[in-house]
């Protein structure tokens, strides 16, 4: 491979540079049990896709920034007006208009509680988590849904209030640049690139 | 809290009556690295008009329109798979399209086919779906399912779709199970049943005679469910041929199939349940507000609605269908079923949901002896047998032909046909030995039944139910 992708936008069209995809020669599949017969091959293929983050990049790019961005309705003649939503969303369900992004890192650190959790043993190809996977679901003061997120340090249980870590250092730009920890965890406790 | 609005609550309504009239199914396994997927939807669509005693090319010049049921392109490797399907089922000229909602792919299915014949479109549609997870390792596959997650919000986390799931899990265990060894003891139950009545089918993927012990002492997926909690990753197709009423009498007079009234309702909520909103409980004819005054005390922590504990979805579809029906307690309406076992505690937890106990008491269901062919405290016929067929955990989750099985399943029993549709010639054709202890679980006098169709979290629920045309507990229905 001569380079690996990469990709900028520029006039609002994606530019591309470096390899995408590499040719990997298939293999027959045989019966050992009859004389080797043909019954298939295999389907080799890497390759990469470009994705956008959309109006959510910002959510995104906070995590990087140490910040927990989430979403209020402020459109006056919205039902249900006034909801802040986490997971963050860019229109609001009910009445579809933009919604205002606000900095809710604060109400993260002082209310967030473990709703539910889940200690998972297993997980799909590509996960970049360590097993067992905490899976945790948070519940906050004000806020009308529960983010689903891990914990990365101590054990789960309900009602554990928790405070969140942000991946600053070498930060993924995904979900994964979030996590919690118990309320009282030390700094020296939290995994590599994660901070308060 | 939020409200849903009268028109969402409408009643649906069918322009004519819609019959199912006859139905079939593969054999479901692991792998079957000797058939293509084609070869396995012609044998379900082949065995559909033996049921009706004719060739499958007589069959098919009855046919107008075509829904396929696929959950995965990933899986298949192939998009517009079900053109291929199509093709190869020789079907042109007809129009046809692909149907895809995760784990209700086939019950979704069946719901479009319905319509397109209750609508006047059609006479006679094909409904058939399939499944083929075993052209990757379990852990790519693991990977595929999780891609029906939210990519972005939950997918990176583990790319486990169990994980997803199995908070929700959690939650009900220690709310309404309260962490009891009892509970648990009675999610093992169901394995243990589910894996049992998959040795009388021949189409069955697992069976096993299992106890409690054997279910409590398997690996942890993720406490408190272990891996023979969980259901099964097959290969497999089933379809089903739904008819208005002209060419449902003409397709099975002098036959064995009674043609069955087919109604199908379906529900939704948030693809991710860390996007669930409070509300009042939705009421089924069944129950009262008054039941639920005081939930949050008697379930500690049990005060939200559905919060992770109730699927909408499947409430609302239920909902939708008693109405529709005329179905005012499933237990006492209803004569077998068909739910959607993803894991032990989901089946629990959509005994709730469908209305055959309260919310909070799911387990009675088992405890009872109620859910079984034959109740084991009482010895008399169980008072509404579910999952006869093993169900998701012993017969197979060959996703987009799930909902379908069920169907066919349920609809043997009403046409007094279950024993002869899972006799000796049918173990002849899996290529699977009939077990010398074969037990006979035809339920006697079926009239009315009901299959529930789940995706994963429950973003989409479908009910299917089908009665006897002399049986229907609603004449405008
Ligand atoms: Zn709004």
């Amino acid at each position: 491979m001569s380079r690996f992708a990469e990709v900028q936008v520029k006039n609002n069209q994606y530019k591309i540079k470096g390899d995408f995809h590499e040719l990997i020669p298939n293999t027959p599949i045989r019966d050992a049990d009859n004389g080797h017969r043909l019954m298939g091959i295999t389907n080799p293929r890497m390759l990469v896709h470009m994705h956008s983050y959309g109006g959510e990049a910002v959510f995104f790019e906070s995590l990087s920034q140490g910040k927990l961005m989430a979403s209020r309705c402020d459109n006056p003649k919205c039902e249900y007006k006034g909801s802040i939503w986490q997971p963050f969303r860019i229109a609001c369900p009910d009445c579809l208009r933009k919604m205002t992004p606000i900095d809710m890192t604060d109400i993260a650190r002082k209310t967030a509680k473990v709703h539910t959790f889940m200690v998972c043993e297993r997980s799909g190809a590509f996960s970049l988590l360590d097993k067992p996977i905490k899976f945790i679901n948070i519940e906050f003061d004000g806020v009308a849904t529960i983010l689903m997120s891990y914990l990365a340090v101590g054990e789960p249980k309900m009602g554990l209030r928790v405070v969140p870590i942000f991946k600053k250092i070498d930060p993924t730009y995904t979900i994964l640049d979030l996590a919690w920890v118990p309320e009282g965890t030390k700094a020296d406790a939290l995994p590599f690139g994660f901070s308060f | 809290m939020i409200k849903f609005s009268e028109q969402q609550l409408k009643v649906p309504k069918m322009m004519r009556p819609v019959y199912l009239v006859t139905a079939g199914q593969s054999k479901f396994d692991r792998a079957i690295p000797d058939k293509r997927t084609e070869e396995l939807c012609v044998d379900a669509l082949t065995m559909a008009a033996e049921m009706i005693d004719m060739e499958p090319a007589e069959l098919k010049k009855y046919i107008h329109t075509c829904y396929y049921g696929h959950f995965a392109d990933h899986f298949g490797d192939q998009l517009l798979g079900e053109a291929v399907i199509h093709d190869r089922l020789g079907l042109d000229p007809l129009g046809n399209i692909g149907v895809k909602t995760g784990g209700a792919t086939g019950g979704s299915t069946l719901w479009e086919a319905v319509k397109a014949v209750a609508s006047g479109y059609s006479d006679c549609v094909l409904a058939m779906g399939w499944e083929r997870m075993d052209e990757v390792p379990t852990d790519e596959g693991n990977f595929y399912i999780s891609c029906a997650a939210d990519k972005d919000w939950e997918g990176p986390l583990g790319h486990i779709y169990t994980g997803y799931y199995a908070v929700m899990a959690q939650k009900y265990w220690q709310v309404f199970g309260k962490e009891e060894e009892s509970f648990r003891r009675t999610m093992a139950e169901i394995s243990v049943k589910h894996h049992g009545y998959a040795c009388n089918n021949p189409y069955a993927q697992a069976p096993m005679k299992i106890t409690v012990d054997d279910v409590l002492k398997s690996p942890v997926v993720a406490y408190p469910l272990r891996a023979l909690d969980a259901c099964l990753m097959s290969v497999g197709a089933a379809c089903a041929i739904i008819c208005d009423e002209p060419t449902a009498m003409k397709l099975t007079k002098g036959k064995k199939n009674k043609p069955l009234r087919i109604w199908v309702s379906a529900g939704s909520h948030t693809l991710r349940p860390a996007d669930r909103r409070d509300m009042e409980i939705p009421l089924l004819p069944n129950e009262t507000a008054e039941q639920y005054k005081d939930f949050g005390k008697k379930f500690p922590g049990g005060d939200r609605y559905p919060g992770f504990t109730g699927f909408l979805g499947a409430r609302m579809a239920a909902w939708y269908a008693y109405r529709m029906t005329g179905i005012k307690d499933p237990t006492e309406d209803l004569d077998v079923i068909e739910l959607h076992d993803a894991f032990t505690i989901s089946d629990i937890q959509s005994y709730e949901d469908v209305g055959i106990r309260p919310y909070g008491y799911g387990r009675d269901y088992v405890e009872s002896g109620d859910c079984y062919h034959t109740n084991p405290k009482t010895g008399k016929p169980g008072k509404l047998p579910s999952n006869l067929s093993g169900g998701l955990i012993g017969c197979m989750h060959a996703v987009g032909a799930t909902g379908i099985m069920q169907t066919f399943e349920i609809a043997c029993h009403i046409w007094n046909r279950w024993a002869e549709m899972h006799g000796k010639p049918y173990w002849d054709r899996c290529g699977r030995t009939m077990p010398k202890d074969w037990t006979d679980l035809q339920v006697k006098d079926a009239k009315r039944a009901l299959a529930i169709s789940h995706a994963g979290v429950g973003s989409h629920v479908t009910a299917t139910i089908l009665m006897d045309p002399d049986h229907l507990l609603k004449n405008d229905a």
